[in-house]
């Protein structure tokens, strides 16, 4: 059995906030949820399913469920860092085809800019006290920023990429952020602003890592049956695969990711090549995890990362992978420290031709959607999800 | 340039004789007797065939350096790294008492436990 073809995300919705210190955590989930659920032509009446993560205030999906007044069938707490979101695309696919849910929503939201949370530089250690690794990793200070950075000092080393290459992923996401009004960052950089900002965590720069902002997203996922009483385009969702990559045990490899795995099984069920992919909304916490990511679902070969990216092949309108139209985490949003939804929200976008004209890829049929959480530099769930216009 | 300052772990029951051998200047690693295999952190049941039957082995505390990150934007940088130790694992650690600018992948490394603000003790490395 397949979810291919069972599945359409019907509405989606970008918090056009990115600092929102005014707001509950909860009050933003439910801005998310109205205004997706609007934007398919749905009222919360007909929302039979609910899908969050981590980010959710209070007990799993009830506490929200309560606040929104949702009736439920189904629920799913998938938490698997900022890939959830794209985990929960699957898993509800996979409920509607199986007949246990018709409208199922999913939101993220989060509060870290006004908070002031020093995501990057401050100690991550994830998951508690109880966190069986956290007495052998968490008195060592491991932030996000130097774990990815890790990471990239890996692939440096064993396949030559360079700062100047990692630099073209930011230069390419600057360049679409400056159409996004809503992108917190819409300047446009070069190679040599990349790789002239103050150094964080060795090899990373200042601009290698992604912005901290408040916000959010949400999207609605309904039957095929649902979509076509629908006004606005639906997205078909065509394959979708995730899986978790660990440290396993002390063999640790930081040079590649979980796509390895999610990658193939999305593009099995899809049933589609690389090059059918017209646009690729790639999870951007660290430009590393840009190019490693790239590697991994098989756009180049493992290790030429670095070139593939160079040149400025990820801008629309220049390059072969038009990647992050709307700014991507490197410029635009990385919500609650977790973007994973504002992929899947671009790639909508791109497909329903809504994307700003000078981002837009023309006649965009198929997409991709990937999400990274946790920490590549330790462990992390990687999904993918590939869409289709039709 | 001062010190960092060391935070004790997190034990718990599991990890517990780990801990207390560090107080001791011990660096323990866990060996599983079926499969004949080391891991880390370590655990009561091997990760790799699951067997309950581990036991705790003393560590030479020597390796090289697989990966390593130095935070700048941190009162005292600090040198992040994981450590592929002769005895095959891979473990995250820091670099210390030595240039930080001079540690690379590859370079042989050795141990130093480190204080912390309880009993227990830090592995860390330095250059060899």
């Amino acid at each position: 059995m397949s979810i291919k073809g069972k599945a359409f995300i019907a509405g989606v919705f970008e918090h056009p906030g990115r600092e929102l210190p005014d707001k509950s955590l909860a009050q933003i989930h439910a801005e998310l949820a109205k205004g997706a659920l609007e934007d398919a032509g749905l009222t919360k009446d007909d929302v039979d399913a609910y899908f969050c993560a981590g980010d959710v205030p209070g007990l799993g999906a009830i506490s929200i469920a309560d606040y929104m007044g949702l009736q439920l069938s189904y629920t799913d707490t998938t938490e698997t860092g900022g890939s959830s979101y794209i985990c929960h695309i699957g898993h509800a696919a996979a409920a509607i085809a199986a007949g246990k849910c018709k409208v199922a929503l999913v939101t993220l939201a989060g509060k870290p800019r006004s908070e002031k949370m020093k995501v990057g530089t401050g100690s991550r250690a994830m998951g508690g006290t109880d966190a069986p690794e956290i007495g052998f990793e968490a008195p060592f200070w491991p932030s996000t920023a130097n774990m990815y950075g890790m990471a990239a000092m890996r692939h440096m080393h064993e396949y030559g990429t360079t700062s100047e290459q990692l630099a073209w992923i930011k230069v390419a996401a600057s360049q679409h952020a400056q159409y996004n009004e809503h992108a917190l960052l819409r300047n446009v950089v070069t190679v040599e602003d990349v790789v002239n900002s103050p150094m964080i965590s060795d090899p990373l720069h200042r601009l290698d890592c992604c912005v901290i902002t408040d916000g959010g997203g949400a999207m609605v996922i309904v039957s095929p049956e649902i979509a076509k009483d629908l006004k606005r385009h639906s997205v078909k969702v065509l394959g979708h695969g995730e899986s978790p990559k660990h440290v396993g045990g002390g063999r640790v490899d930081l040079t590649y990711t979980g796509a390895v795995w999610s990658g193939p099984r999305a593009f099995e069920e899809a049933g589609v090549k690389h090059a059918d992919i017209d646009y690729a909304s790639i999870y951007d916490s660290f430009t590393i995890t840009v190019l490693e990511t790239l590697e991994d679902l098989g756009f180049c070969e493992k290790g030429q990362g670095g070139k593939f990216v160079s040149d400025g092949n990820l801008i629309s309108g220049v390059g072969k992978l038009p990647f992050n139209t709307d700014g991507g985490g490197l410029c635009n949003n990385h919500p609650a420290n977790r973007g994973g939804i504002t992929k899947v929200i671009e790639a909508v976008r791109q497909l329903r031709g809504e994307a700003h004209p000078k981002v837009q890829v023309p006649n965009c049929e198929i997409a991709l959607a990937h999400g990274t959480g946790g920490s590549i530099g330790t462990r992390m769930g990687s999904a993918t999800v590939i869409l289709g216009r039709e | 340039m001062s010190e960092m300052k060391y935070q004790s772990p997190v034990v718990n029951p599991e990890t517990k004789p780990f801990w207390d051998a560090t107080a001791e200047g011990k660096f323990l690693l866990k060996k599983c007797n079926d499969c004949g295999e080391f891991h880390y952190y370590p655990r009561a049941l091997c990760p790799f065939c699951f067997s309950d039957k581990t036991e705790w082995v003393e560590s030479k505390g020597t390796g090289t350096v697989y990966t390593h990150s130095t935070m700048r934007r941190a009162p005292v940088p600090f040198c992040l790294a994981y450590v592929t130790l002769d005895e095959g694992p891979t473990m995250m650690t820091h670099i210390v008492d030595c240039d930080l600018e001079q540690v690379a992948i590859g370079k042989p490394v050795k141990l130093v436990l480190k204080e912390t603000d309880g009993d227990a003790k830090l592995p860390c490395f330095t250059l060899a």
